[in-house]
């Protein structure tokens, strides 16, 4: 397995980052030498088992689904790096000037 | 073990007053100031801590104080303090403030304890050394040249350095563990499922166990099982009752293993084995039946950690969008570039590089190869591990290859990833697990730890025996 300059593109625009130069190259070169280390799993032999999912042994233990340890709107919003008073904010998503 | 700055032995003097714990907490904010180089504490909260301990005072001479009266308290920057400024040593969270409390710290200020200030730590605890956080590193408080461990460094060195009772850290492939013998701690991680994880910040769900640093086995038995049992808030913990672990007295292990794999690692120090070598002969002539056991899946223990636990981080991480909290770029035009250059700008490399690596274990094309693989050798790991515990009460063992390493020492990632090889055993498993300290190295002078392994929900045995095992360390 080797990871291309494709590879880092489609997986950082996955994972909402970004790379360039050095950076990337550097990306580059962790990535191939840990995904090397990670092939030695294949030497497990896994015939046959199921993979383990979950850590719980017993089932998931929910609560009722009733609405409780509400926090206010003003504290929801209290660590946001751009809000007004009902809401998040973000830059404009759509482009007016058109394409 | 610095035993005059463990609550154990502490507890007595408060209880007759002959400590107030106003004069404690001072003392500890003392120490804190002096060894402030150390860079363990990321904050103090020195006025709140002497107010609070003013009213703990007066409670206890009303005789109506809680089971921690007196106890001082750090907490790892990854576990939620209300009111309190939270980062996980981010960039990407500076300035953020915690809306709640996590249930572990709930229920330690329900006994009243302390909490003096938030501990220094690898971003998102992602980390070996504790060089990976965005407010600089942490120095072992026994020799500055050297690193803490990771990544909780900070909680250990502020236990180590004497400047708390207690800290909180959380162990995810042995950021409790690891630290802990790199500084000659006690750190205990309970059975996954033990203590609540809300207020915990995700890094790997299905690893991630708050536990605590002490420098008495007391102190971490008696805070585990305040923090231990049943939350609304974590669907994941188990129903069983939580024993009364303070009592220390009496345990029932009869048959250890150790594993021969370990013993026979070229990474392991020879000196770290010979003295392993020499306590395990030690327990034989005390009695115990004491085997070699083969566990064939070693060098598959970290890798299999990276595949899961990146994938699980790359998943936790994808809530820091720069929209809802934390750092939001000025560069930014438009939503994608709010995303992903708040997301650059925030997060430090080990970070980018963990949350690429599980994007791509998870990604069309790669799952079944590395993600899927990864969960089928949890599986086979989990069940040989199980099966060693049908025939043995405790596996023993070192806690890590090495002493400490210098800093700066370290840069290949994978060789730092290789500082979890036999912590990490417990994380996949999901079983208890401790180290306790054990010898200094001759070469260096440094602390190593031993480290114990028990059967899943049998912390009773594993902390009674530890204190045993401590007697027995000469």
């Amino acid at each position: 397995m080797q990871i291309t300059d494709e590879i880092i593109d489609q997986i950082a625009e996955l994972a909402k980052l970004k790379f360039e130069g050095e950076e990337k190259e550097a990306i580059k070169g962790d990535l191939n030498n840990i995904v090397h280390f990670m092939d030695k799993l294949r030497e497990v032999d896994t015939e046959g088992v199921e993979p383990l999912i979950s850590m719980v042994e017993d089932e998931n233990d929910m609560r009722e689904d009733v609405i409780g340890n509400e926090i206010s709107k003003e504290a929801a919003l209290k660590n946001a790096p751009s809000k007004n008073s009902d809401y998040f904010k973000i830059p404009k998503v759509l482009d007016k000037t058109g394409e | 073990m610095v035993e005059n700055s463990s609550f154990s032995s502490q507890k007595e003097l408060f209880d007759k007053g002959t400590l107030s714990v106003e004069e404690c907490v001072n003392s500890f904010l003392n120490k804190i100031n002096e060894r402030n180089n150390l860079n363990a504490f990321l904050e103090v909260y020195s006025e709140e801590a002497i107010r609070r301990a003013k009213e703990i005072d007066q409670k206890i001479k009303a005789g109506n104080q809680g089971r921690l009266a007196g106890m001082v308290i750090g907490l790892k920057d990854n576990i939620a303090f209300k009111g309190h400024k939270f980062s996980a040593s981010s960039k990407i969270l500076e300035g953020f403030e915690s809306q709640f409390s996590a249930t572990a710290v709930e229920r330690l200020l329900n006994e009243d304890a302390i909490i003096i200030g938030r501990l220094n730590c690898d971003e998102f605890a992602m980390g070996s050394s504790n060089e990976n956080s965005a407010y600089g590193p942490v120095s072992n408080h026994l020799n500055e040249d050297y690193v803490p461990g990771g990544s909780s460094g900070g909680s250990t060195v502020a236990v180590g350095a004497g400047m708390c009772h207690v800290a909180l850290g959380s162990d995810t492939g042995g950021s409790i563990r690891q630290p802990a013998s790199f500084t000659g701690t006690v750190g205990f991680k309970p059975t996954y499922g033990r203590i609540s994880r809300y207020g915990l910040i995700a890094y790997a769900s299905s690893f991630d166990q708050i536990g605590p640093f002490s420098n008495s086995i007391e102190d971490a038995a008696l805070v585990s099982e305040i923090m231990m049992g049943k939350d609304e808030f974590d669907s994941t913990l188990s129903n069983k009752e939580v024993p009364n672990l303070s009592d220390l007295n009496t345990h029932s292990v009869k048959r250890i293993a150790y594993i021969k794999e370990i013993f026979e690692d070229d990474g392991l120090d020879q000196e770290i084995k010979n003295q392993c070598n020499q306590l395990i002969e030690k327990l034989k002539s005390e009695g115990f039946e004491v085997e070699e056991v083969s566990f064939p899946y070693l060098d598959k223990l970290v890798p299999a950690y990276y595949v899961l636990t990146t994938a699980e981080a790359s998943s936790n991480l994808s809530r820091f969008d720069g929209v809802h909290y934390g750092h939001q770029s000025k560069n930014a035009e438009g939503i994608d570039e709010i995303y992903k250059l708040s997301r650059s700008e925030g997060f430090g490399p080990e970070v980018k590089r963990r949350i690429m690596t599980g994007t791509f274990v998870l990604s069309h094309g790669f799952y079944d190869a590395y993600y899927s693989q990864g969960q089928k050798v949890r599986r086979v790991i989990r069940d040989k591990t199980n099966e060693i515990f049908q025939s043995y009460d405790m596996i023993i063992g070192p806690t890590t290859p090495t002493t400490a390493f210098k800093k700066n020492a370290v840069k290949d990632p994978i060789t730092m990833y290789l500082q979890d090889i036999y912590t990490v055993h417990s994380n996949l498993s999901g079983n208890p697990s401790i180290s306790i300290p054990f010898k200094n190295h001759s070469e260096n002078n440094m602390p190593y730890g031993i480290q114990l392994m028990a059967d899943h929900f049998e912390e009773k045995d594993l902390l009674a025996f530890s204190k045993y095992l401590s007697t027995i360390i000469d």
